[in-house]
């Protein structure tokens, strides 16, 4: 089948019933994308199939065949990071940071949908995320934070438009 | 069963054989290397000893490296899993090196690199790691500004660091650390160097971002279960039906002729190796097995009886003061009251992972754990091979909450890569890591205490059967107490978690000061000052006090307020929380909780308030909804959809008061916040509602 990620095309032959997490991680080597729960309660595998958040746990990887994949690895543009990835780093919005790749993707398909969420829509929105080491209120934050910047660069006329 | 609380220390060697410390160092090159020596045997307990035919040199604590490009790297055997260790850590080398933290590397918890270390545990890295790391720091700053007076034929006191340079203050020439060793290897040992006091730092004590954050929030970080060897293949395990089973007899003859799949045994141990994670599973599923296992026994529902009822000889016990029961008797107001907790699960979201690779009889082991030089020892031990053939490496992990001390995922893997003649890579599933690991102990705790009228406390029994005794003692002052700590016979293998028993020990002495308080008719928080001398917990139930307005904050019905405090590994803690409840009996929910919380000079504010602000959102899931169940030896809800954590609706405003004490050493932060949280949401329930809730999780 053929696989469209993060802008690259791959062939590669694939047991149509194999999930597209294991995919990505074990034949695409794109090990951001992670396993918490195997079914569909943490969030830390949502990767974006033509820009809406899939739990790639539970998807087969021949249902996003074709489609445009998004993972965490795709979403900085030549070394300029996502919005969201940087006010992660700035809203210190991670402990051992192992929800975060399913996170930021989660809050960039938010941000995509709704570009000024309130706070009680990104929680609405991530509720399907787990971060177990409790790092929400920052989460939350970070999104506040990243949405703000975007509207600032709509002002400018930015790239992030 | 009993996974004991591991902090007991390990037995130092028999030992001593002097080894060739060059030849241990010759893979650093050239450049200057300092070791630190222990000057506390009492420190060489806890990391620096090396097991008995280990190469690497005894009684040395850290070692750090300036090579001739000028990185500097630092080696230490903690391993980083979310409590920001790497950063803060780095922040203490880069504070006496007079350097930037971004020239710093830290190498971790990697056993063929890094000095032998206990674990990762009991918030430990920051009071004795984080000195360490200091004063090799500033002991290589030292070496450099000697280098330099020889280089520049001038006096010691004329050469200042700054910046990560070196400087000649008199002809105003600057050099960078790499250039002053030109071309040799120096090595010099030290035991004690003089420490930057914390009201001098500057790069410590500041909020520096996590040193890695760009890697994590990239998807570049790998974690265990991201490790990727040539070749490399998939192991699932045969797992029995429930704990303590004997595999009997075990069928894989559907799979004869299957290519491309390689079944294993050995003795109780089953498994699969195969090459993607799908014909790997379902190779699983077509072998069948027979297990032994024992019948009738108990569940979530009898537990806490069965508990009380298989204590094990030799309570651990406080010599008693005065005569408990005459000073009941005597007392004005008696509460006698029992208190339960129940065994929860850490759920790192990162669930145990490793990935094995032999070669020439020497084994290379990638997993997230907390203890990497037991692992080591665990492995060594199951293969039956010295320790100087095992390297265990471990890249920092997703979390681990006192959850990943033991090596069973490394020796699956490894086992399953011993036969493949693979490197293999294990990764447990959701289901596996609920069921397999080992949980928080569940508990009972039974209370009496006796006031005075005039709401002084009299007396205190306290019994703690299996719970742990971790913050068993109480800070209050009571001129006749009895604390006990029962060891029992646990049903499910337990362990280690954040904040060990200090949680149950909490939540049953707060509650109960709560109640006793309402006896003597004071405010809870009055009742607490008026039997509390401890200075730094005073400060902090204060502080919490005033932060959330506690003089205002009147209970009706559906809003209530509750306050709880304690001290647990040096750190000092206070938790005030508001609960909204739908209607009487209805829905409660957390709306609003300010901790505060001092621990000593702090290290890296937002840091410190990023990990009380984990602990008290983590705390909310054992103090509300998490509880593990189980019967004849089933976990009956280890799945993330059956097992509640909480979520980001579970989230209430969450406020840290922060006191910063730069005149007491630093300690560890990663636990003691989550001990006041389940209390103070309990007393806020009780002065809604009128109920008193007397087990945990409380809804
Ligand atoms: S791994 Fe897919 S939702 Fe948890
Ligand atoms: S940062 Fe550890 S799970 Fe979110």
């Amino acid at each position: 089948m053929e696989l469209v990620v993060n802008q690259k095309h791959y062939r590669i032959e694939v047991h149509p019933d194999r999930m597209l997490l294991w995919v990505l991680r074990n034949d695409l080597e794109l090990t951001g994308t992670k396993y918490g729960c195997g079914e569909g309660q943490c969030g830390a595998c949502t990767v974006l199939v033509d820009g809406a958040p899939v739990r790639s746990c539970l998807a087969r990887a021949s249902t996003a065949a074709g489609k445009e994949i998004t993972t965490i690895e795709g979403l900085a543009q030549n070394g300029k990071l996502h919005p969201l990835q940087e006010a992660f780093i700035q809203a210190d919005a991670m402990q051992c940071g192992y929800c975060t790749p399913g996170m930021i993707v989660s809050g960039a398909a938010l941000l995509k949908k709704t570009p000024q969420p309130s706070d009680a829509e990104i929680r609405r929105a991530m509720e399907g995320n787990v971060c177990r080491c409790g790092t929400y209120p920052r989460i939350v934050a970070a999104v506040r934070m990243a949405s703000r910047q975007s509207t600032q660069r709509t002002a400018n006329g930015g790239p992030h438009a | 069963m009993l996974e004991p609380e591991r902090y007991e220390l390990n037995e130092g060697p028999a030992y001593h054989f002097e080894l060739e410390r060059r030849d241990f160092f010759k893979f650093l090159g050239g450049g200057l290397v300092l070791l630190l020596v222990f000057d506390h045997p009492a420190d060489a307990q806890e990391s620096g000893r090396a097991p008995r035919g280990d190469a690497r040199p005894p009684e040395i604590a850290a070692w750090l490296h300036i090579g001739e490009d000028g990185a500097v790297t630092v080696y230490t055997g903690k391993a980083e899993m979310g409590q920001n260790i790497r950063t803060s850590l780095t922040q203490a080398v880069a504070e006496e090196l007079h350097a930037p933290v971004s020239s710093i590397q830290l190498v971790m918890a990697d056993t063929a690199l890094t000095p032998y270390d206990m674990g990762t545990f009991g918030s430990r890295t920051t009071p004795t790691m984080a000195p360490q790391l200091r004063k090799v720091g500033a002991a290589a700053r030292e070496a450099l500004i000697g280098l330099a007076a020889e280089k520049w034929k001038t006096s010691r006191a004329s050469i200042t660091v700054a910046g990560g340079k070196v400087k000649n203050a008199s002809s105003g020439e600057t050099i960078g650390f790499g250039e002053l060793t030109q071309g040799r290897q120096i090595m010099s040992t030290v035991n004690a160097a003089n420490l930057t006091p914390a009201d001098q730092w500057t790069t410590a004590g500041s909020s520096v971002t996590k040193v890695n954050a760009r890697d994590i929030v990239t998807g570049a970080h790998r974690y265990a279960s991201d490790i990727a060897r040539p070749g490399m293949l998939l192991g699932r395990v045969l797992r029995p039906p429930m704990v303590d089973a004997k595999l009997v007899s075990v069928d894989a003859s559907k799979l004869n002729g299957v290519s491309g799949v390689l079944v294993v045994r050995d003795g109780d141990f089953a498994g699969v190796v195969a090459e993607d994670e799908l014909t790997a599973a379902t190779a699983l599923a077509a072998i069948s097995s027979r297990w032994d296992h024992q019948k009738d026994q108990p569940s979530d529902k009898n537990v806490y009886q069965y508990l009380k009822s298989h204590t094990q000889s030799g309570a651990r016990s406080n010599p008693e003061h005065g005569s408990i029961d005459q000073a009941l008797a005597s007392s004005d107001h008696k509460l006698d009251a029992t208190y339960t907790v129940a065994y929860i699960a850490h759920t790192p979201l990162e669930p145990r992972a490793a990935v094995a690779e032999w070669e020439d009889g020497k084994l290379t082991v990638w997993t997230g754990t907390q203890r990497p030089f037991g692992v080591r020892s665990e492995l060594a031990e199951a293969f039956s091979i010295p320790e100087d053939r095992v390297r265990v490496i471990v890249p920092d992990t997703g979390s681990g909450y006192g959850g990943k001390h033991s090596g069973e995922c490394a020796i699956e893997a490894a086992r399953l890569a011993k036969a493949a003649k693979k490197p293999v890579k294990l990764i447990w599933t959701r289901e596996e890591e609920f069921t397999w690991a080992y949980f928080r102990p569940a508990g009972v705790i039974d209370i009496r205490g006796g006031i005075t009228s005039d709401g002084l406390l009299a007396a205190w029994e306290f019994h703690n059967y299996n719970s742990g005794p971790s913050g068993i003692n109480t800070p209050y002052e009571v001129p006749s107490h009895v604390i006990e700590f029962h060891a029992t016979d646990s049903p499910l293998r337990q362990g280690s978690y954040r904040g060990l028993a200090a949680t149950a020990n909490h939540f049953a002495r707060e509650s109960h000061m709560d109640d006793l308080a309402v006896a003597a008719g004071l405010d809870p928080l009055e009742f607490r000052l008026k039997n509390l001398k401890d200075a730094r917990l005073r400060a902090v139930l204060q502080a919490a006090a005033d932060k959330f307005g506690w003089s205002n904050s009147q209970s009706t019905p559906t809003r209530g307020f509750g306050l709880a405090c304690g001290v647990e590994k040096g750190g000092y803690v206070a938790s005030c929380a508001e609960v909204s409840i739908a209607q009487p009996g209805g829905k409660v929910k957390i709306e609003r909780v300010v901790t505060a919380f001092e621990c000593g000079a702090i290290v890296n504010p937002e840091h410190l308030k990023n990990q009380v602000e984990g602990s008290v959102i983590m705390g909310i899931g054992g103090a509300l909804f998490e509880s593990i169940q189980f019967a004849d030896g089933k976990i009956l809800n280890a799945q993330l959809s059956k097992y509640r954590v909480p979520r980001f609706s579970d989230t209430p405003a969450v406020e840290t008061v922060l006191l910063d004490r730069k005149d007491l050493p630093s300690a560890g932060a990663g636990e003691t916040p989550i001990v006041a949280l389940a209390p103070a949401v309990g007393n806020a329930i009780f002065h809604a509602t009128g109920t008193r809730i007397r087990s945990l999780p409380m809804i």
